[in-house]
């Protein structure tokens, strides 16, 4: 029986804030001075414990880069960076205001994201081979994926590499060794693994990076990935981005211990949490770790620490769930406005450069969507020919697809 | 005057009126707590009922039905969600291993009275993975109750005796018709209001496992259906100016048998159709039954009429689901002599 009194009962947990109330996070205790760097390549999973329990920063609260974390990235490396991140928060807004009117069916934005594929894409080399969530679209950018081909996709025309076949931001993009997003969650964790272990068995210098979310890593995947990583000491970055919220299911309902990134330590995985919304540590952690990976030393496990600024998708309604306001009190702050401050302070960039980039990011992004809409939209096609639901679900199409495709085609 | 809801509504209430009723359910999923669900089913129930009875779970499909098979075992009655039917599968072996047979291998000392809803079906741009109708995975598997819903109506009756069953249930909602019916055309999409199916009684009322609903009444041939597929099949019947039985089968298993065999025996041709894919769909299982049981009654072969042999696509998602015009030309094919 159900306990009656309001006594003994199941213990279930809540979200910090909820509408109505005030969101007040308490200031991060940890500084980039904090950490020393580990040896990549020799030390052990329990020599990063501190890593794991603490979190790793190069950017103090005031845009100032420090501690042995710091890449030392040079001024054009960060404005390449930063220029990224701006195309990706522009071309997210302009997809959503598409999809608001109808020309593409679902949107999911990275905001507040921005860095994490995109610190992370830069730190490591082009063979490296990418298995990402629908939030990391931004590593596209980075391997040199146009924007008429992303939107192509996004509003299913018949210029979509996929055909139609999958919801938008299901990007897939085997030139950039961008592997093919699964909407069902946490799925690629494990499968990323195998990707990694093919690297190994051919003996080639790739690495393999993954992520998969807070909410996500509730899923049997995780832990498979982990083990398996483990057992095999597989050249893999294993990410969970703990961006707090899994649509309107708060972190503290994923692990009942507040930490993600020390759940690596007992597999005997290299494990740290990183400041997700700040540029320069992302990429030394993704750095460090693709060093130790390419070693041989084995995988990495890595929380990235961050906040889903907007809502989950087009679908989403957080002000249900959630202070409106609650991203704005992100100890982390925002990743964009950081970069660009560091950028500031080291006299590399300004407020004026800022808003030329803005412009022109903005200009190329409706240039692109001019470009793409000429090859149709879901709101009015043309769409890809019935053709596609039969091709490509078998190397060569059996008898019985055959004939239903010609009941399709008239054929 | 019995008040007008929606699936969704209904649903709600059936869930409301069973927590009102018995302190052994309890409710858990993804989103289904605070927030009362991505599809707003299980909207307000946590905090009329408290949160230890409605609450949200890790996003984890075995883990909540493992969970929940527990917990039906040391004698709650656990009302679970799955987000969406195609996330299911992480489930699939505590269903189709442990939950299905406990009764079964216990020799009857133990059994799990659990009801996984689930929303299921396309017709929402959900590509790939919003969009499948995965009930042929479960009626292939003994010890199981599946049932897939139509209308307000009915999901409120089906789930009430699907939480009452002492039996697991695998419960399909057609998400497509949560908040009106749908014939098949995708620009002009109505609500449930006005529509009879849509009167519900804000009472507890049940409607069996076995029993199927004559959706509309004919002489010529027989069209079987369930889910949104009932309503697409409504519009193809009128289409096909062919006046026909419409059975809106309910649960699939088990399957009304009798209703079933005295529609064919009545019509003497059948059209069988739903949206899964056609191979080992559970039309098959309907055919080959109807044959065993009605050959010499039969006057035309049995026409299935289902989604391809393939993935389920975003952007050409009507050239997959059966419309009213495939539906309505098998109809008219049943006729010809």
């Amino acid at each position: 029986m159900a306990s009656e009194d309001g006594g003994s009962t199941i213990d279930v947990p809540d979200a910090p804030f909820r509408p109505g109330e005030e969101a007040s996070f308490e200031r991060w205790p940890w500084n980039p001075e904090d950490y020393p760097m580990p040896d990549a390549k020799t030390c052990s999973a329990e020599d990063t414990k501190e890593l794991a329990y603490g979190l790793v920063r190069v950017l103090d609260d005031d845009g100032n880069a420090s501690g042995e974390w710091d890449p030392g990235l040079s001024a054009d490396e960060l404005r390449l960076g930063l220029e990224h991140m701006v195309r990706l928060r522009i071309f997210d807004d302009r997809m959503m205001k598409m999809q608001r009117t109808g020309l593409l069916s679902f949107y999911m934005r990275s905001f507040g994201e921005e860095a994490v594929a995109i610190a992370q894409t830069m730190a490591l080399e082009e063979q490296d081979w990418i298995f990402p969530t629908y939030r990391q679209p931004g590593a596209q950018f980075v391997r040199g994926r146009s924007m008429v081909s992303m939107i192509c996709h996004c509003i299913g025309n018949v210029e979509d590499n996929i055909k139609g076949r999958q919801m938008p931001v299901h990007y897939s993009y085997r030139e950039g060794r961008f592997i093919s997003v699964s909407s069902p969650v946490g799925t690629q964790f494990s499968q990323a693994v195998g990707v990694a272990l093919a690297s190994r068995y051919k003996g080639l210098d790739e690495v393999t990076i993954t992520w998969i979310g807070d909410g996500a890593s509730a899923e049997g995947d995780y832990h498979y990935a982990l083990n398996f990583a483990s057992v095999y000491n597989a050249p893999v970055i294993l990410n969970v981005v703990n961006n707090q919220w899994a649509i309107s299911t708060h972190a503290n309902f994923s692990t009942g211990i507040g930490n993600f990134a020390s759940r690596g330590l007992p597999y005997g995985l290299a494990s740290i949490r990183v400041d997700g919304n700040d540029f320069l540590a992302l990429y030394s952690v993704t750095k460090w770790a693709r060093e130790r990976a390419a070693s041989g030393a084995g995988s990495t496990h890595i929380e990235v620490l961050t906040y889903r600024a907007g809502a989950h998708s087009s679908s989403d309604d957080p002000s249900r769930y959630r202070p409106g306001d609650e991203h704005t009190k992100w100890p982390g702050g925002d990743p964009v406005s950081r970069l660009k401050e560091h950028l500031i302070s080291i006299s590399e960039w300004s407020e004026d450069r800022h808003s030329e980039l803005e412009e022109r990011v903005d200009s190329e992004v409706v240039e692109a969507y001019k470009e793409a809409v000429k090859f149709g939209d879901l709101a009015n096609g043309p769409y890809p020919s019935a053709d596609t639901i039969f091709t490509e679900v078998y190397e060569e199409m059996p008898w019985h697809l055959r004939e239903q495709h010609d009941e399709v085609m008239g054929g | 005057m019995m008040p007008n809801m929606n699936m969704i509504q209904s649903l709600n209430s059936a869930l409301d009126i069973m927590l009102e009723r018995d302190p052994n359910v309890i409710i858990f999923g993804e989103d289904v707590g605070y927030f009362g669900g991505v599809f707003r089913t299980t909207d307000g129930l946590q905090e009329k009922h408290g949160e230890h009875r409605v609450f949200d779970s890790p996003l984890s499909e075995g883990g909540i039905a493992a969970t929940a098979f527990g917990m039906g075992l040391n004698g709650l009655r656990p009302v679970v969600e799955i987000q969406f039917a195609d996330y299911i599968f992480p489930a699939y072996d505590q269903i189709l291993n442990e939950i299905d047979k406990i009764r079964h291998r216990s020799g009857g000392e133990f059994w799990s009275p659990v009801t996984l809803r689930t929303p299921a079906g396309g017709g929402i741009r959900g590509g790939h993975h919003h969009s499948q109708s995965p009930e042929s995975q479960f009626t292939h598997t003994p010890g199981l109750k599946v049932v897939y819903c139509s209308t307000p109506y009915n999901a409120k009756g089906l789930l009430i005796s699907s939480i009452e069953s002492n039996d697991p249930v695998v419960f399909f909602e057609p998400k497509r018709c949560y908040r009106g019916p749908f014939y098949g055309d995708p620009h002009n999409v109505p609500t449930w209001s006005g529509h009879p199916e849509a009167e519900v009684p804000d009472s507890h009322f049940t409607i069996p496992l076995g029993q199927a609903r004559l959706a509309m009444e004919g002489d010529d041939c027989t069209v079987i259906a369930w889910g949104a597929m009932v309503h697409v099949c409504e519009k193809a019947i009128e289409d096909s100016g062919v006046s026909c039985d419409l059975i809106d089968l309910q649960p699939l298993l088990p399957w009304a048998k009798g209703t079933v065999v005295n529609s064919i025996e009545k019509t003497g041709r059948c059209v069988i159709v739903h949206e899964a894919p056609k191979t080992s769909g559970f039309g098959a299982e309907m055919t080959a039954s109807i044959q065993e049981r009605c050959f010499y009654h039969l006057e035309s072969p049995i026409q299935r009429v289902t989604g391809w042999d393939t993935p389920f696509p975003h952007t050409t998602e009507w050239d997959y689901m059966p419309g009213p015009t495939r539906i309505a030309a098998a109809i008219r094919s049943t006729q010809e002599d």
